[in-house]
């Protein structure tokens, strides 16, 4: 008897480990393949559209949008992003980076909602002049500190309305951020995935996107991402730059807090 | 219209570091588009990268080579503020040249 | 044998003119047209040849680069991850620490096309290149080099997979 739980104890043990070494293996593996590829990262071609994108008069005013204020003053994009999103007065409401670019687009180019929102998602082959746009931006923030506030009422309701958005599973999968993202150590095939509940790991997954996604062969912002993982999930399609999508984008960037900005990444 | 490139050289010792990245869709003429017609195929076939007038480097490139291209390597010789510049040529007949500084 | 492979690339190939003259020329004289007119050996200028980059199996890669015999070599090395995340881009180095390498290929064997790329190396430029690649499936990628007119080899399977849903 006792060298039946012995064994049994043993038989345990070694499933445990056997398990332990299958998962952990190729993630190593996919941490390497990670490693190689952050040499040369094409969203550089990218952040160099979205200057030229920045500077380009258009919209029936025919002006840039270099007098866009982001939250530091007109034309200021150095650290911008990692205080987005973020409660502005002139609009009244919590806005993520590419709703205020909406906001600019229209306030001061003059164009339409509908024309502010064209073509916003690259798709492969195609670049997004939008994603270009917000490639140029974020990489004014590298190497600065993830700072959201949530001082502004209308910023906290947006934080708690994301946290609630995390957690809400629905769909014909029964399904949520929070069954992928809410525990360690958990991956899909090779790649590791990001437990958002957990500070380290909310860091590392906020700090870099956007990322050159090398299976699309293009640049996905924060919203694209989004706007995917909710499409994985089997939820009815989500409007772009909608209010849901900044809340969940507050939700994380207040998560992410500390963590050190260092996007536009490269990533599978 | 070719796009440009992003070089970076820099001087490491007594060697450049060279790394080249090519906007370029590499597309292979094997894949087909949402009417099923073959995608023509449109890639980089030489590569040739030179330090003032030398050639440091030779390439030739076929279908497999990935997307936005990447090539990295040293070279002996170069000097900080030396100009490396380096010329693509693709199976449609474009061609791009770019410079660099040395770092 | 020769006769049927080169058949089937005259018919599957996208040719210009002359080298459809010149693949009806090795029709005739199997093989040794090749080796005749670009002349196996001579060191190689980066030139582009369809020959090489079409051919449709190792073997007959490596009989159109000139190459009838290499060496394995530990002083070669081919290195990448072991598991790519993404086909499309596979990150690979190969390098050799032979002195007077004078060029360096990359060759998948399980591509429809095994050579992906090749580089002339100069005297002055070290034989170490890092690039990046596209993978069908996983395969031995073999990096061949070629020095005094003796080529060198190492390989090292890459394992192709899917990740997930992009981090």
């Amino acid at each position: 008897m006792k060298h039946l739980k012995q064994l049994l104890f043993f038989m345990i043990a070694l499933q445990w480990t056997v398990q332990v070494f299958a998962e952990s293996a190729p993630v190593e593996q996919g941490d390497i393949y990670k490693e190689l590829i952050e040499d040369g990262n094409p969203a550089e071609f990218r952040e160099m559209r979205g200057k030229e994108v920045w500077q380009q008069k258009a919209g029936p005013n025919n002006v840039s949008l270099k007098q866009c204020d982001l939250g530091k003053g007109p034309g200021v994009i150095k650290g911008v992003y990692v205080e987005l999103p973020k409660y502005f007065s002139d609009a009244k409401k919590v806005m993520d980076l590419e709703q205020r670019l909406i906001y600019c687009k229209t306030t001061i180019q003059g164009l339409t909602y509908e024309q502010a929102i064209s073509s916003p998602l690259s798709i492969a082959g195609h670049a997004s002049d939008v994603e270009a746009l917000v490639s140029y931006i974020t990489a004014a923030s590298k190497g600065m500190k993830m700072a959201v506030k949530l001082d502004h009422p209308l910023e906290k309701e947006a934080y708690e309305l994301g946290r609630k958005l995390f957690f809400y599973r629905a769909g014909s999968h029964d399904f949520g951020c929070v069954t992928c993202h809410s525990n360690d150590d958990k991956r899909i095939r090779l790649q590791s995935l990001a437990n958002l509940l957990n500070p380290n790991d909310a860091q590392a997954t906020y700090t870099t996107w956007p990322a050159y996604r090398l299976s699309q062969g293009e640049v996905w912002s924060m919203q694209h991402r989004i706007i995917d993982c909710l499409r994985q999930q089997r939820f009815p399609e989500v409007t772009y730059a909608s209010d849901s999508i900044t809340a969940l984008t507050m939700f994380m960037a207040k998560n992410a807090e500390g963590g050190i900005y260092n996007a536009p990444a490269i990533k599978r | 219209m070719a796009q440009p490139m992003r070089i970076r050289a820099k001087l490491k010792g007594d060697e450049v570091e060279a790394k080249i990245l090519v906007q370029h869709p590499m597309e292979t003429g094997l894949r087909k588009n949402v009417d099923g017609e073959k995608i023509p195929a449109h890639f980089i076939k030489t590569l040739v990268v030179k330090y003032e007038d030398k050639v440091v480097l030779e390439s030739v490139l076929g279908i497999a080579v990935s997307k936005d291209p990447f090539i990295s390597f040293s070279f002996k010789g170069g000097a900080k503020d030396g100009k490396l510049s380096v010329t693509w040529t693709d199976n449609l007949g474009e061609t791009r040249t770019d410079t660099v500084t040395v770092d | 044998m020769i006769r049927q492979m080169t058949k089937s690339k005259e018919a599957t190939l996208n040719l210009d003119l002359g080298k459809r003259d010149f693949l009806r020329l090795s029709a005739m004289f199997g093989m040794a047209a090749i080796v005749g007119f670009y002349g196996v050996g001579e060191v190689r200028a980066a030139e582009w040849r369809d020959v090489d980059f079409n051919a449709k199996n190792l073997k007959d890669t490596l009989k159109s680069l000139g190459v009838d015999d290499y060496t394995m070599s530990t002083d070669i090395t081919v290195d990448s991850a072991e598991i790519a995340e993404n086909g499309a881009v596979v990150p690979v180095s190969v390098s050799s620490a032979i002195p007077n390498t004078e060029y360096m290929a990359i060759l998948v064997e399980k591509n429809p096309n095994p050579l992906a790329t090749a580089f002339t190396i100069p005297t002055g430029t070290l034989a170490s290149v890092k690039t990046r690649i596209k993978m069908g499936e996983t395969s031995n990628v073999l990096a061949l080099a070629k020095v005094n007119g003796k080529w060198f080899a190492a390989s090292k399977e890459i394992k192709v997979t899917l990740g997930g849903c992009g981090g």
